[in-house]
């Protein structure tokens, strides 16, 4: 089911600053991709344009092209809102909807589309919640609200609310930075078992994750404060950190600076 | 206010009363810091004080009227308090209060929760913003101009929805018209819900513009169109904030005088129809009342508005509540 | 599915769509038929081809919307299209107000209007003014604020600078009850206690006295919010300084907020301005100037308006006369909240 991405000349604006310029990459279907670089770089920008979140902050706007295995998210006619059906994200806090149940949480995405019978629904769910190795822990307690779960629960119930709907991309924001080192472990393990499944883009501020998650890493700077960000690199995640092409990237991964 | 009082003041180790004269600045200054406390406490007090002799003294004078009540104050159909003994009761104002409050609801609310929706989801940022402000200073608009533009202008345009009313709906008796001047309750309730319906737009407006960005996000990352982000992470969200804006709607239209007696042309009846003009309200039947009361008659309608100020408070004390429950609940999940 | 089979992708991603242009076509196209039907049946209230064309704008939005994009895009374009309608519905009335009391107030407002009073015209006969009520508001406002802002001003300082325990609780409390008390109720009260009771005449000042009991609240309210603003640092900083509590408050906290409780009082007065009920009770009215506030039926502003409307017998004369105040009242009232708002603005302190 997964698909390959392909991004050619991509800008992003917030209003009249541009964020990112002139990025052009290909993702794989099933590898998982790293998105690194110091803060500001702009790599969630680009991370969110790969779902048309990005137009949804006020000013934002994109320029350039996402091409869907052979389709452009950025063409004439198409519904944001279907690419993101297609395209599902995982933020960088859990957010599980707070009036919802763990199983309306998961059922969320898929009750958009209605006409799911009660029993196809409890399977989907319980389907989720075990490829987002929460099952274990939550099927006595569907019923309770899932802003009651742990910070490391709730992101992987974001992780099943996100795969319920089976998209075809999944992109991940941060998504352990708001999570302590033993949830991180699971959502690490857990994005191993994803890539079977789906193309999975994963933004990191800590190198050693992208070292353990990913196949692909892709490297972002900007010049100054106040610029546009850009992607230096792209390479297999071995090459990258043992023997990268640029010198900018060496000396970010060395820890010179960033 | 938790914030802000807990200064860390570590009182000096306090010098008794009569040396503090002879000590230097510390001493001086203990005074004035008495002082003011007291002021300040007394004018909390003082607000206390108000506010329980507003309820004593109008207890006090409705109950040296309501022994010599030859009627049921609370079924009786009648006002007649300017003769001894007097017989009077509040039935017809009940129902008029209530049944123009629950109009006004029903039309308000609604329409209040959709500006407030279009404000911070839907309308062009561009134009939101001065809209917005508009809104705002409508709520400022005296009651006796809404008064004066629904007697002039409203009332002489509502022929045609009579008319339509009673041609379509005349058949439930609620909705028959019988061709007088529409200053019925139904125009009453329609008045209040345009009066009221800036200030529920602007209390639902701050609570949906506070829905947690990421709440929206999770939604829209999901493939949920506008509506369906409305539906699932705002309206959820600010359930609870939107109950609590319109308990104030309805608290104001409980009370809304000037507006009332200017609109409606009131009758001491109980009418099954909507449309036809009379009945009354509280505080209309105290204003229109009040010009040829006696002292008795006053006493009189000094009881029924004791009987305001207690359904005004239960409405108000009930969305305190709602607001408290909301902290509690969006704290847990902070 | 990973191979390019564009056609299916299509039906992923791109859907049919409605052109940008459709909503204002089937606004036109509703709008017409809502004419059309009611020309046919006869019927000539704009109310009605309104409602009629209302209905037919969102069934034919629903319809078309549902047959092209879907079901899902069909309950978001309804949901878009009533909350559009309910914004210009509320549009309107709230339009019509303003509009009407500024295109009828215009004909008889003037200096002569301002500057005269009803002294010697009777409420049939053109002519008068509202001089003599424009005395009574200014007095009448000005005491009830000399009596609310002192009391609200302190309160919010004891609730927001002192207080804990029970006795902050039980005032922050009733503050809030406070603020839902019908303006009618706090005029009673006045009536009972201060008239009934200790059997003083009906004056301007018997008003004031309803009117700081509605102002309070308010002030309390949103001196007590811009009291919070002030960040705790500048408050320590005092006090390390050896600046005893009270001068810390009086030099530093109300210096720095003072832009804001401006801001609220100035709210609070105009909101108290447009009273009637009270007054109705308590002032009485009166067509001739007083210009003693404690002493005799005073005229105001809102009562003006009302007591022309209602005791004019449906003279065109009075009416003018009510609208013309109505649109000074609204005049005082907007500039009030104006200039209250350019100051908050202008004083914000998020803006350090």
């Amino acid at each position: 089911m997964a698909k390959r991405i392909d991004v050619s000349g991509l800008s992003a604006y917030y209003g009249s600053h541009k964020a990112i310029d002139d990025i052009s990459m290909t993702i794989e279907p099933r590898t998982v991709t790293a998105f690194i670089g110091p803060s500001g770089c702009g790599k969630s920008t680009f991370l969110r344009t790969l779902n048309r979140m990005h137009e949804v902050t006020p000013g934002g706007r994109v320029e350039g092209k996402v091409l869907l295995d052979d389709e452009d998210l950025y063409g004439a006619g198409v519904d944001p809102v279907s690419v993101r059906r297609e395209v599902g994200m995982v933020f960088q806090r859990p957010n599980p909807f707070p009036t919802m149940s763990i199983f309306d949480n998961v059922a969320a995405g898929l009750r958009l589309n209605g006409n799911y019978r009660k029993n196809e629904l409890n399977d989907i769910v319980e389907k989720s919640l075990k490829g987002a190795n929460l099952w274990n822990e939550v099927k006595d307690r569907l019923n309770k609200p899932g802003s009651g779960l742990s910070g490391g629960q709730q992101q992987r119930l974001c992780i099943a609310r996100a795969i319920a709907v089976e998209p075809k991309v999944l992109l991940m924001d941060e998504p352990c930075s708001a999570l302590d080192p033993i949830s991180t472990l699971a959502i690490e393990d857990l994005i191993g078992e994803l890539k079977e499944r789906f193309t999975i883009v994963i933004v990191t501020h800590n190198m050693q994750q992208a070292a353990r998650v990913s196949d692909r890493t892709a490297f972002f700077n900007l010049a100054a404060v106040g610029q546009p960000g850009k992607l230096i690199e792209i390479d297999d995640t071995e090459r990258i950190f043992s023997n990268p092409s640029v010198q900018a990237t060496e000396d970010y991964i060395s820890g010179r600076f960033g | 206010m938790d914030i802000s009082t807990h200064t860390p003041t570590a009182p000096p180790p306090s010098p008794r009363p009569g040396q503090a004269e002879n000590r230097t600045v510390r001493g001086a200054t203990r005074p004035g810091d008495r002082i003011f406390l007291g002021l300040s406490r007394g004018s909390g007090i003082a607000l206390l004080l108000i506010m329980a002799s507003i309820a004593v003294f109008l207890t006090y004078r409705a109950f040296k009227v309501l022994p010599e009540d030859t009627g049921n104050f609370f079924t009786t159909f009648e006002w007649n308090t300017n003769v001894t003994p007097p017989d009077f009761g509040i039935a017809v104002l009940v129902f008029g209060t209530v049944v123009s409050s629950i109009i006004a609801m029903a039309l308000a609310v609604p329409v209040a929760v959709g500006i407030a929706l279009f404000l911070t989801h839907y309308a062009p940022r561009r134009l939101s913003g001065p809209i917005a402000y508009v809104i705002d200073l409508l709520a400022a608009v005296p009651s006796i101009v809404y008064g004066l533009w629904g007697a002039l202008i409203l009332v002489p345009n509502l022929d045609g929805l009579y008319g339509w009313l009673d041609d379509y709906l005349g058949w439930t008796g609620i909705f028959d018209w019988q061709g007088g001047a529409p200053r019925s309750l139904l125009t009453v309730g329609i008045l209040l819900a345009i009066m009221i319906l800036p200030i529920i737009t602007n209390v639902s407006r701050e609570v949906f513009r506070q829905v947690p960005r990421m709440h929206e996000e999770a939604a829209l990352a999901l493939g949920a169109t506008r509506w369906e982000v409305v539906r699932m992470s705002v309206l959820p969200f600010g359930r609870s904030g939107v109950i609590s804006a319109s308990m104030l709607g309805l608290g104001r239209a409980l009370g809304e005088t000037i507006a009332v007696a200017t609109v409606l042309s009131p009758t001491f009846e109980i009418k099954a129809s909507l449309l036809d003009p009379g009945g009354g309200t509280f505080a209309q039947n105290i204003a229109s009342k009040f010009g040829e009361a006696t002292e008795q008659g006053r006493d009189a309608l000094i009881a029924s508005g004791l009987v305001l100020f207690v359904i005004t408070l239960l409405v108000n004390g009930a969305a305190r509540l709602i607001i408290a429950r909301r902290a509690e609940y969006s704290g847990a999940n902070a | 599915m990973s191979t390019t089979l564009t056609s299916k992708h299509r039906s992923t991603l791109r859907g049919g769509h409605l052109p940008k242009w459709s909503p204002l076509a089937i606004i036109a196209g509703s709008v017409a038929a809502g004419l059309g039907i009611s020309a046919a049946a006869g019927l000539h209230s704009s109310i009605q081809w309104a409602l009629i064309a209302a209905v037919v704008f969102v069934v034919a939005t629903y319809g078309i919307a549902a047959k092209v994009e879907g079901r899902r895009q069909a309950k978001d374009r309804i949901a878009t299209s009533l909350i559009w309608v309910a914004f210009l519905l509320a549009v309107i009335p709230l339009a019509s107000l303003v509009w009407e009391t500024v295109k009828r107030g215009v004909k008889v407002f003037d200096v002569y209007f301002l500057t005269h009073s009803m002294g010697v015209v009777a409420d049939t006969e053109p002519g008068g003014g509202i001089y003599h009520a424009i005395i009574g508001t200014l007095e009448q406002v000005g005491l009830a604020s000399l009596i609310a802002v002192p009391i609200g001003v302190l309160t919010a300082i004891y609730l927001v600078e002192y207080g804990k325990g029970k006795l902050a609780k039980a005032i922050t409390f009733f503050v809030d009850v406070m603020t839902g008390i019908p303006s009618i109720v706090a005029g009673l009260f006045i009536l009972s206690f201060w008239i009934l009771i200790l059997d003083m005449g009906y004056s301007g000042f018997a008003g004031s006295l309803a009117l700081s009991i509605l102002m309070m609240p308010v002030v309390v309210r949103s001196t007590e919010e811009m009291l919070k603003l002030v960040p705790n640092e500048l408050r320590e900083a005092s006090l390390a300084l050896g600046v005893p509590k009270w001068r810390t408050i009086l030099k530093v906290v109300l210096p720095t907020s003072i832009g804001g409780i401006t801001t609220g009082v100035m709210l609070a007065v105009a909101r108290i301005t447009g009273e009637t009920a009270p007054m109705l009770l308590l002032v009485w009215g009166t067509n001739f100037i007083n210009n003693n506030p404690f002493e005799g039926p005073q005229a105001s502003l809102p009562l003006y308006i009302y007591q022309q409307y209602a005791n004019s017998s449906g003279a065109n004369a009075a009416y003018d006369r009510a609208w013309a105040a109505a649109l000074a009242l609204i005049a005082f009232v907007m500039i009030l909240n104006l200039v209250a708002r350019g100051i908050a603005r202008w004083k914000a302190p998020s803006q350090h």
